[in-house]
């Protein structure tokens, strides 16, 4: 197959969806309990160890402020986690692709269905961590349901992203490269812990162009009860982001399994 | 659709001037084949001869450099995966989801094909009886023998039922009893019309199983036809196997008065004959020497015609 040719999806990819669906739900509670103890244990450590020092952060209580990075900050994790660990175990160690490319299933399906699973479960995970924060009351208004969309959105772009880093990687090792160099990085210049501003200005400019940034500054307003500014801006970039870097993953797995 | 001018009508599988490259090496190098229907046809050659870069080529999992492929009378690449609505593939490695239980293999693989799980749990029961593993629905695959994998992996290809059956070694690993069954199995297949597609390099497997084969060796065929007819064919009639620390010496010195080719491997001289008497009333008077008699088989043809020497 043309590795450029456009994508061939089939809803067969949906059978691959579901099949990590039902993985999921055998182990669902201990798995939300394990996304949602990270992102706890930085929004109580950093949380209440701070809010002493820093009273008000963009005018808002500091455990706030972190409250609505962290949903991001962990839908970006369970993304990439899914994108690239799970993803490349079924593709490269347990033949799952293989065996499914067998069926009346193409690649471009399995990969959509993979895509589609990572983005939905990373969107579990986000949402599990809003309804924690909203819980604690950090949440100011119904607007925060519109977060919901948005963490999907960004689960989409993160799979992607995830999903280039898996069509390259010859074994798990590689990718702590990504998470090294991309992942971890982001959470301290995408306004996760501060505000970007505290950046130098060459640094900020950087920022705005990394995909959490645009989830950041899409979420953070939601759940405090504003309108995103340069909300359609935000939103393009991280649809951008999601269908090129999907594109970019496709033709690479194809290159690298159809060969 | 239609199939091209010059190819069989209702084969489900033709195979047609196949060339395939990798990295300027040509693994498959001008194959011709074509599956009759409810018959069981063999591809045979040593490691690398090109045997599964072939059959991804026919599952349309790669596209061909040059040549055709009809697929369950699709063309493949270009619409293999509607042809595979009606295949089943057991691969060589096994690829059973270690996450599921063996029904949940059955009934997730089925959902791939498009199958309702109401339509597939009823026949559960019955692909596992097939399978020799009735009443292990719940068991996990990770504490299943190798045999019994393999046989699951068998059950798995007939989920949809297929026209065809591709399998890719699928004995190697096993202990006799596993083999054998697997054996009764494939034959049980085709009394009820299955045509299956084999790549083995298992000799009596290939004997047992195929109505026909092919011998293939880097890429091309070396020769096809009914495994009787290729021994008859290609290779003298009996053969007598003499082993012992002289034995490539006495080959040199008296192999080829007694028989029309001699070959030596280690200590072993094979010496082909149409008629053994001569020969065995010769070695009789030689006490250092041990001798095996024995028609000659499929491995003498295919060790004849793609050589002795290691294929790593």
């Amino acid at each position: 197959m043309n590795p450029t040719a456009l994508p061939r999806l089939s809803l067969r990819a949906l059978a691959v969806w579901r099949r990590n669906f039902l993985v999921w739900r055998k182990l669902a509670i201990p798995s939300l309990l394990g996304n949602l103890a990270d992102p706890l244990i930085y929004l109580f450590g950093l949380g209440y160890g701070l809010s002493s020092l820093l009273p008000q952060v963009a005018g808002v209580p500091y455990i706030a402020f972190l409250a609505t990075g962290m949903v991001c900050a962990s839908t970006m994790n369970a993304a990439s986690f899914e994108a690239l660990y799970s993803s490349f175990s079924r593709m490269h160690v347990q033949r799952t692709w293989e065996a499914i490319m067998n069926a009346p299933v193409s690649l471009d399906d399995v990969l959509a269905g993979e895509w589609l699973w990572a983005a939905a479960k990373s969107t579990l995970s986000g949402a599990a961590i809003l309804l924690v924060i909203a819980l604690l009351g950090y949440v100011a208004s119904p607007l925060a349901l519109w977060a919901l969309p948005v963490i999907f959105l960004t689960g989409l772009a993160f799979a992607a992203l995830g999903l280039i880093v898996t069509a390259l990687a010859p074994s798990y090792d590689f990718f702590m490269y990504y998470f090294t160099l991309f992942i971890t990085p982001m959470m301290l210049l995408c306004g996760v812990f501060f505000p970007p501003q505290q950046l130098p200005s060459v640094v900020q400019a950087v920022a705005a162009w990394l995909p959490l940034t645009h989830a950041v500054a899409l979420v953070r307003p939601l759940l405090t009860g504003f309108v995103p500014h340069d909300m359609l801006l935000h939103l393009a970039a991280l649809l951008i982001i999601s269908i090129v870097a999907f594109g970019i993953a496709l033709r690479l797995t194809r290159r690298r399994l159809l060969k | 659709m239609n199939a091209p001018p010059g190819l069989p009508l209702g084969s489900p599988l033709v195979v047609r001037n196949l060339h395939k490259s990798y990295d300027g090496r040509e693994v498959v190098a001008g194959l011709n084949f074509s599956l009759r229907r409810g018959e069981c046809y063999g591809l045979l050659g040593p490691n690398g001869a090109g045997k599964t870069t072939t059959l991804r080529c026919c599952l349309g999992l790669t596209t061909p450099d040059a040549g055709e492929v009809m697929l369950a009378g699709l063309p493949a690449p270009e619409h293999a995966r509607e042809a595979r609505m009606n295949v089943g593939v057991v691969p060589q490695f096994d690829n059973l989801d270690p996450d599921f239980t063996v029904a949940e293999n059955l009934l997730v693989y089925g959902r791939y094909f498009g199958i309702r799980d109401a339509v597939l749990k009823p026949k559960i029961p019955a692909l596992l009886d097939f399978a020799g593993l009735a009443g292990k629905e719940q068991t996990s695959i990770r504490v299943l023998s190798g045999g019994m994998k393999r046989r699951l992996t068998l059950a798995r290809a007939l989920v949809n039922d297929p026209e065809l059956l591709i399998l890719d070694e699928p004995t190697t690993g096993l202990d006799p009893q596993a083999r054998h069954l697997i054996w009764e199995r494939l034959k049980q297949l085709l009394t009820q019309g299955k045509t299956i597609l084999l790549t083995t390099h298992f000799m009596d497997e290939a004997e047992r199983l195929c109505q026909r084969l092919a011998i293939i060796d880097n890429g091309r065929t070396v020769c096809e036809g009914a495994p009787r007819e290729l021994i008859r064919a290609h290779i003298e009639a009996e053969v007598v196997e003499v082993y012992g620390e002289d034995a490539p010496g006495w080959a040199a010195r008296e192999g080829g008065r007694f028989s029309h080719r001699v070959e030596v491997s280690g200590e072993t001289a094979f010496c082909y004959v149409d008629a053994a008497a001569p020969l065995l009333d010769h070695l009789a008077g030689q006490p250092a020497l041990r001798t095996l008699h024995r028609p000659a088989n499929l491995e003498d043809v295919f060790l004849k015609l793609t050589g002795r020497e290691l294929r790593d």
